[in-house]
């Protein structure tokens, strides 16, 4: 993994002394709220409905055992023991005192960790394929790119007062799983004609108030580009961008507005401007870090134990059969732990559960933990034979729930629980689905689902790409919610559609149901999916099951 | 003609815990709702948030929300001043943790 260089040291440590002396000063009364606020947002502190929060930037979602433990220890200390896993992969602490901020982010930067730039209108934490450096189908780790674009971001002056917040995901693979569609800018690896390997650039994604799938820029930037092309983007957009409406201020508006077609040429012109500055220093920079990521000494061994464990444990089989996926090295294999245990609240570990995974990950994960923007947390390479032991220990801490990839594994945002800009509640209506179906008994019937619920329309729950997308809002004050229908978040992105009037609070989970029961109805047969059946028939079938009424009127 | 005033209650976060608070009709802070001033008065409204707003050391973000009366003190109307009054809804975390145990 990628260790701080003297330079990253210094420039968290002088940071975290700086807040320091603004906290202090605010304190004092020498800032006032509206000097102080620009400065703790740009260090990742709000202030939300209950209190204070604190948003930790968990670079391209990788954490070592070292940093999970302290996370643990700083949710024990000054928070309330546990701590939220982002849809953006960052850690959420929800209850700071003001007076303790600054020796919470000493003790991050202990561990080469900071809450730079996760707010503010910068370049915010790059996103990573949370099976980055493991999955079988990678064309290349993109987490070197990632901390290469971290680098440059940080700090970067020229884009510290941008119209607005800028993000960044990246994915090695193919099939996308870091939702590079709905960022301000995407980047695919891609193999070019002579086998190079370079990245596909989209740009303009966004979900929030006005979704956008991103479009492709350019279908192939070569690595030695990538930086000056990114900066053009950028820098276009800081020209371009709207600052007179905040509503209007993403790039996806700007692009938008003024077609691809311009947008293009004045980034193209921008980065023929600029390309000559980058004399090959970043290259020098991106060997080391590709060092960095080396991949573990993986073992050679057999498989010992693991297809008897799972003939023998039906639990075990049912748990590998939804939380693997395939790694590159023989007989290894990725594991997704679910923080979705049924009624639990999505994204929450407990500082219990953090140490565990820390040992765990030491012991049976080359000690490495990701972080995925699905809320849940990945051990990317874990060798088969030990699956068994893993599981058991997991099962200590309430963390071997079989559930990943169905419809209890709902993303889901803080809402009015803890959120200042929310509208309405999520997390409960997270958990009564989960607990629902788990208690009707047809969840492992129901199969691959994505169920996303945001608490307002910027979507930090990624309504719009779930095949079944919940928004909650506030119609004339009582909470109300939407349904959306056949998002998707992979490579073949799609914004849901809305399908008709909200539904009041206790009658979410009915409405669920009777979609989820006409689901079973009506697929061809058990291996058809939610989305697939969706896609097959269109809204129709679905739209009947959640308002029978006027099904049944217009059937009249 | 004019649409009548909704009675107010001045609120605002603690400036070190970030708790929610708010202010008394003798001009303390309090983290009950049921001990907050009532406002009938719209002119009155703006010279008690002028008042909450000066308090730089002490509060964050005053402004004034929904109320009406009841039996123990005023009680919010809008279902996210409610749920200022208690915490979420996940964890018995806020005041709902403090203030029944």
């Amino acid at each position: 993994m990628y260790n701080y260089s003297d330079f990253d040291e210094s420039f968290v440590r002088t940071r975290a002394a700086q807040f320091r002396g603004q906290v202090e000063r605010r304190i004092s009364g020498a800032l006032t709220e509206d000097e102080f606020r620009p400065l703790r947002l740009m260090n990742g502190l709000y202030l939300q409905l209950h209190a204070y929060m604190l948003r930790v930037a968990i670079p391209y979602g990788t954490l070592s055992s070292a940093q999970m433990r302290q996370l643990a220890l700083i949710a024990d200390r000054w928070d309330k023991g546990y701590g939220h896993f982002t849809t953006r992969q960052n850690i959420q602490y929800n209850w700071p005192k003001l007076p303790d901020v600054p020796d919470m982010i000493d003790a991050l930067a202990d561990v080469q960790m900071h809450a730079i730039q996760t707010s503010g209108n910068t370049i915010r934490n790059v996103t990573a394929d949370h099976f980055a450096g493991a999955a079988a189908d990678e064309i290349e780790d993109p987490r070197p790119i990632a901390e290469l674009i971290r680098q440059w971001s940080t700090d970067h002056p020229e884009f510290q007062f941008l119209p607005r917040k800028f993000k960044i995901g990246v994915t090695g693979s193919p099939n996308d799983r870091a939702v590079v569609k709905a960022h301000d800018i995407g980047l695919r690896a891609v193999r070019g004609g002579s086998g190079q390997i370079g990245y596909e650039v989209i740009v303009g994604g966004g979900l929030g108030r006005t979704p956008m799938i991103g479009q492709v820029i350019r279908p192939f930037v070569k690595k030695e580009d990538l930086l000056p092309y990114l900066e053009a983007i950028v820098s276009v957009y800081n020209l371009w961008g709207r600052r007179d409406n905040k509503y209007k201020a993403r790039i996806k508006i700007t692009v938008f507005e003024n077609g691809m077609e311009a947008f293009r040429d004045a980034v193209e012109e921008r980065f023929r401007a600029i390309r000559p500055e980058f004399t090959g220093i970043d290259q020098v920079l991106l060997k080391e870090i590709e060092a960095a990521f080396a991949p573990p000494a993986f073992r050679n061994a057999p498989e010992d134990g693991f297809e008897a464990a799972r003939a023998k444990d039906p639990v075990f089989r049912s748990w590998t059969d939804t939380s693997l996926a395939a790694h590159r090295a023989p007989g290894y294999a990725i594991v997704t732990v679910s923080l979705k245990a049924h009624g639990a609240t999505p994204g929450d570990a407990s500082s219990a559960q953090m140490r565990l995974l820390a040992d765990l990950a030491e012991k049976y994960g080359h000690g490495e933990l990701r972080i995925s923007h699905e809320q849940n947390v990945v051990l990317p390479h874990v060798h088969k034979s030990d699956l068994p032991a893993l599981h058991a220990a997991l099962k200590t801490e309430g963390l071997a729930t079989a559930n990943i990839g169905l419809v209890s594994d709902i993303i889901a945002c803080p809402g009015m629980d803890y959120c200042a800009l929310a509208t309405a509640r999520s997390i409960p209506v997270a958990q009564e689905i989960a607990t629902h179906f788990k208690a009707i008994g047809l969840e492992e019937e129901i199969g691959q689902l994505k169920i996303k619920i945001s608490g307002c329309i910027n979507a930090c729950g990624h309504h719009h790409v779930g095949h079944i997308g919940i928004l909650g809002l506030d119609r004339a004050g009582v909470e109300n919610y939407q349904i959306t229908l056949g998002g998707d978040a992979t490579e073949k992105a799609e914004i849901g559609d809305k399908v008709g009037p909200g539904f009041a609070y206790d009658q979410v989970v009915p409405a669920i149901e009777r979609l989820l029961r006409a689901y079973l109805d009506i697929r061809a047969d058990r291996a058809e999916t939610f989305i697939e059946t969706f896609r097959r028939l269109g809204p129709e079938p679905f739209k009947a099951a959640l308002y029978p009424a006027e099904a049944e009127r217009d059937a009249a | 003609m004019a649409r009548a005033f909704t009675p107010k209650v001045v609120t605002a976060n603690a400036l070190l815990e970030g708790d929610v608070i708010y202010l008394t009709a003798d001009g303390r802070w309090t983290r009950d709702h049921h001990e907050a001033e009532l406002i009938e008065d719209e002119a009155h409204a703006q010279l008690r948030l002028l008042k909450a707003e000066a308090q730089r050391l002490t509060v964050v973000g005053a402004y004034l929300a929904d109320a009406k009366p009841g039996p123990n003190g005023p009680e919010p109307v809008h279902f996210r001043e409610i749920f200022r009054t208690r915490g979420p809804s996940n964890y018995a975390h806020g005041k709902q943790e403090t203030s029944h145990v």
